[in-house]
């Protein structure tokens, strides 16, 4: 994995804006791109470890060798109990008809 | 401008609950003074987004009332705290220090919030930091920096900037910060100021807005370690609401700080005093190190032998975890919508582009960069097992060694403006606190000297896994030798 292989160019980093969904002005776009690769040049020095035997950690439990929480026993009780108030909800909605969300229409015709 | 509006005494949280209690002072009046200062001080200084002056005052009265009735009170009775501002306080304006959060007022409140105002705080208001806590330095809130009190010119760390600051000014007695990968320590250590990491699990994180959730941790700052340890207890403990919270028994931190450290055994990290790391520091550290020998403590190398990749498997991890954390930002529910689009897919995009800053962003792209196809098991899981060394160095260490102390920091508070051109940078100053974050293990950082220039020098101590009553015990020993010295 050396520093060449990992060169991100602006078409890369204008594939992964779309998967973000974020849209990158063309002023942005040359700056991530550097960004990107300085910091992913640093972060290629993890392949001169060999993790091959090494199994993945996604979290702090795994390691504690904690129970997880399949069996229920460090999960509440599933009963029906009061929730975060919908009028309070929808008060923070940016458009709403008091029940639903509303966005703009989803295919431009 | 700091010496502003001095307060009637520089109150620790035991000086201000018995004055409260013993009906020497009104909470009420407490709270009054606090804002005074703020008013005279925080333009200067800007650690808070938002005062609650209406919710503060009830509260206050309500402990009043309790004293005057003769009723228990919590142990927090009457003590002003400030609230970092990716926590939510019900009807309080919370951004994250966003502008895509601007003017959002959540419709509950988080455990943490809860459970101090249960024990008698009263919250003054939310806290400055970066945005959705990603910086080392408070420059990346959309609101404006924050100043280091120490020092106006120079940074105050982050991303709990404003939660450092305030409590090292004087704006509130203790306030809570979060730390996904050194944003509580690394700004105690700026501002001077007790800042404490608990174990992931510990501390509730409902009403927490999510940045990196394996990583995330909410946690107290003070004046004190045993104010630290006060709230530490008040905060601690399982939540049916979230449910990564641990069922592990809560100690008793503040009596526990009385065993004191006869006979523990301290690990010296050789990673941690390398090339890179400020002489003064180093020399502040060594001379902590005396002390701690003197209380009765036995100083051991020990070898942390991952420590150099730990700042790259944070920056994967952190970011791919934000990059879906982040998505729900998007117009529809909450928060900014933009004006601009006519399509669903118009509005998402505009609206991220508008109401996220650069740091996020470059985040978000980082992170899903890493988890796109072809890159996952080259970046997010080789990130996923290092992190599983990372975590068994100190697992073995803790083996032969009650705690380790370290620097927090490599050097003292740096300028505004030092950092910000150059991201790498800046990332790399986080290097002596990301290990401890992917680990899970609990860490603190304690005021231990100043510069030459007078700036601030924090010593970190990392403990076991929930072992935060030992962690604690050696940071107030740390701080015993500093106030004799």
């Amino acid at each position: 994995m050396g520093a060449e292989r990992l060169a991100v160019s602006v078409e890369d980093v204008l594939h992964v804006a779309d998967l973000a969904n974020l849209e990158l002005t063309a002023e942005e776009l040359p700056r991530m791109a550097k960004d990107l690769n300085a910091v992913l040049g640093y972060i290629a020095q993890m392949s001169e470890l060999d993790t091959s035997a090494v199994e993945p950690m996604a979290q702090v439990g795994q390691v504690l060798g904690l129970r997880a929480a399949v069996g229920g026993e460090t999960l509440r009780a599933d009963v029906v109990r009061a929730s975060v108030d919908r009028g309070a909800v929808m008060a923070e909605a940016p458009e709403t008809d008091g029940r639903f969300f509303k966005v703009p229409k989803v295919i431009e015709r | 401008m700091v010496e502003a509006k001095r307060l009637v005494e520089t109150w620790t949280v035991a000086k201000a609950r018995a004055a409260v209690v013993e009906g020497r002072v009104l909470a009420a009046a407490l709270a009054e003074e606090h804002y005074e200062r703020i008013a005279a001080v925080d333009p200067e200084i800007h650690s808070f987004l938002a005062l609650t002056r209406e919710r503060a005052m009830a509260q206050a009265e309500k402990v009043d009332a309790a004293v005057k009735a003769g009723d228990q009170v919590g142990p927090l009775a009457g003590v002003p705290v400030g609230i970092k501002d990716v926590l939510t306080v019900k009807g309080v304006v919370t951004t994250a220090g966003s502008k895509i959060l601007e003017g959002y007022r959540p419709p509950y409140d988080a455990t943490v919030v809860r459970k101090l105002e249960a024990a008698g705080a009263v919250v003054l208001g939310k806290l400055n930091c970066d945005e959705f806590a990603m910086g080392s330095s408070n420059e990346n809130s959309a609101y404006g920096p924050v100043k280091n009190p120490r020092a106006l010119d120079r940074v105050p760390g982050g991303s709990s900037g404003g939660s450092a600051a305030a409590v090292a000014a004087e704006l509130c007695v203790a306030s809570l910060g979060t730390d996904t990968g050194g944003s509580i320590r690394q700004p105690a250590a700026f501002c001077g100021v007790v800042g404490v990491l608990p174990t992931y699990g510990r501390v509730s994180r409902y009403g927490l807005i999510a940045f990196a959730s394996s990583l995330d941790r909410v946690g107290p700052f003070a004046r004190s370690v045993e104010d630290a340890a006060v709230m530490l207890e008040v905060l601690a403990g399982p939540d049916d609401m979230d449910a990564t919270s641990s069922q592990e028994a809560v100690g008793g931190y503040k009596t526990e700080l009385g065993k004191g450290v006869d006979g523990l055994r301290i690990g010296v990290p050789e990673e941690y005093f390398g090339e890179g790391l400020n002489t003064e520091i180093r020399a502040a550290i060594e001379k902590a190190l005396d002390g701690l020998k003197a209380a009765g403590c036995t100083i051991h190398k020990v070898s942390l032998p991952h420590t150099k990749y730990a700042v790259p498997t944070y920056y994967v991890i952190a970011t791919a975890e934000a990059s879906s954390n982040l998505s729900r930002f998007d117009g529809v529910r909450f928060g900014l919508r933009s004006e601009e689009a006519r399509t669903l897919a118009a509005m998402f995009r505009n609206t991220r582009d508008e109401g996220f800053g650069p740091e996020v962003k470059r985040r978000i792209l980082l992170g899903t960069y890493v988890l796109s196809a072809g890159y996952y098991d080259a970046y997010y899981r080789k990130a996923q097992q290092v992190r599983a060394l990372l975590t068994r160095d100190f697992v073995e260490a803790f083996e032969t060694v009650d705690v380790i102390v370290a620097p927090v920091t490599p050097t003292a508070a740096f300028k505004l403006g030092e950092k910000t051109d150059d991201p790498l940078q800046m990332y790399l100053e986080d290097i002596y606190s990301v290990a401890a974050s992917l680990a899970g293990i609990c860490g603190m950082s304690v005021p231990c000297g100043e510069t030459a220039d007078g700036l601030p020098i924090g010593l970190q101590v990392l403990g076991k896994h929930f072992d935060e009553a030992t962690m604690l015990r050696v940071g107030a020993a740390v701080e015993a030798a500093q106030t004799s010295a």
